[in-house]
């Protein structure tokens, strides 16, 4: 199973777990999984099947987006870290 | 100001604001995992007000004097996590507008000071909502004063067009065999301005950005709704993206200063960190990182000489980057 963490944004969405886990290969297998359990977050990570521009999603520490998108692998030890899109600090 | 190029080298400068830019760039051999990958890095800290940020404000005010969207005296508001706000306070002085800066209430003391030094006024915004919060506040109080000008870093066009008129070119003749580009992602106007430039001359440079795992106490949304893509980032230009925690920005902030006597802000920390992965997946080649600014203005915070899980623990609820 790989570890989920979730934003406190999206907590209220899964009982208010900070961290999750989830089973699957890929991203959309690992989301999937996620929204078995927890349906309610559906709705606020993806639109019309695809990731949400307002979420970002990250396999450890590397945008999935510049990656293969949901089709990105995830292993059982890797971290799939969701977080909004925000602006940055620094500005 | 327009038109008059700035100096380089050794020459003199008309004006403050013509120093601005023309930073140097370094080697970094120490840091360079084998002698065929180099890195080199462009310190931006060299700037008049000790960042990159000096581009973007001088870019912004002269082009809204220009077109007459910022009248002579008008007052200027922005959000800022620090660093536009101090340029634009600088040049705001210089210039003759009164300058409002709507920033965090838990940024670092030396950029309040500073800021209240240049004669600007500071408008706290929650912290707990970092940057957004920010703008939130700033965008309220431009809607019920028309009489505000604000620039609006994260909207402006100037702000990449100054890197990619300036900083890109730049980059290019110090490193005109650059292969990769790392930076820091704040508004997203350095890596779309400078990813832009490079992309048009050295087609198959890799972009990335460097972005921080927001602390646990500053996730700055209230809902989702209100998420935040800078409307000046273009996503298009960005080759890989990568998350980087505080401790890891701070582990790469100190290398930087004992390894290569680099004194750099914690953004540059998290830029080497994102660099050094790059570098160590290439057989060959030439990456070049940005140090968005120096590291006078955190000081006050220990970074470089307090206990690594303590400040990790604090950066949770600050905004540093």
């Amino acid at each position: 199973m790989s570890t989920i963490r979730i934003p406190p944004v999206l907590r209220e969405t899964v009982g208010g777990s900070r961290v999750l886990s989830a089973s699957g290969g890929t991203v959309a297998e690992v989301l999937a999984d996620l929204f078995a359990s927890h349906p309610a977050l559906r709705d606020r990570v993806t639109e019309d099947g695809e990731l949400s521009p307002f979420v970002n999603v990250y396999v450890n520490d590397r945008d999935v987006r510049y990656r293969d998108g949901l089709a990105t692998p995830v292993g059982e030890e890797d971290t799939v870290i969701l977080l909004p899109a925000m602006a940055g600090g620094f500005g | 100001m327009s038109g008059v190029p700035a100096a380089a080298g050794t020459g003199s400068s008309p004006d403050l604001l013509a120093a601005i830019g023309n930073t140097p760039t370094v080697e970094l051999r120490h840091l360079a995992p084998s002698p065929k990958v180099r890195i080199f890095a462009k310190l931006e800290g060299a700037n008049p007000t000790g960042s990159l940020k000096d581009r973007i404000a001088r870019a912004m005010i002269e082009d809204a004097r220009a077109s007459g969207a910022l009248r002579p005296g008008q007052t200027i508001l922005e959000p800022s996590s620090g660093n536009t706000g101090i340029s634009l306070a600088m040049i705001g002085a210089l210039l003759g507008h009164p300058v409002r800066i709507v920033m965090p209430d838990n940024t670092t003391a030396e950029r309040s000071e500073l800021l209240r030094l240049y004669g600007a006024e500071i408008i706290s915004s929650p912290g707990a909502e970092g940057s957004n919060g920010a703008i939130r506040v700033a965008a309220d109080l431009a809607a019920a004063d028309p009489d505000l000008f604000m620039p609006y870093q994260y909207g402006n066009e100037a702000n990449p067009r100054a890197h990619e008129e300036g900083t890109g070119p730049e980059i290019v003749a110090a490193v005109p065999e650059v292969d990769a580009f790392v930076a820091g992602l704040g508004t997203g106007g350095t890596l779309t301005g400078v990813g832009r430039y490079l992309k048009r001359m050295r087609p198959g440079v890799r972009v990335i950005a460097a972005e921080p795992l927001p602390g646990e106490r500053v996730q700055g949304l209230r809902s989702l709704d209100e998420g935040f893509v800078p409307p000046v980032l273009d996503e298009s230009v960005l080759d890989d993206r990568y998350l980087v925690s505080y401790r890891d920005a701070l582990i790469g902030l100190r290398s930087l200063l004992h390894v290569e006597g680099l004194f750099a802000g914690l953004s540059s920390g998290a830029v080497l960190h994102v660099a050094l992965r790059v570098a160590a997946e290439m057989s060959a080649g030439n990456v070049v990182l940005l140090l968005a600014d120096g590291g006078w203005k955190y000081l006050s915070a220990g970074l470089w000489t307090r206990d690594l899980d303590e400040l990790d623990d604090e950066l949770q609820g600050s905004i540093l980057w």
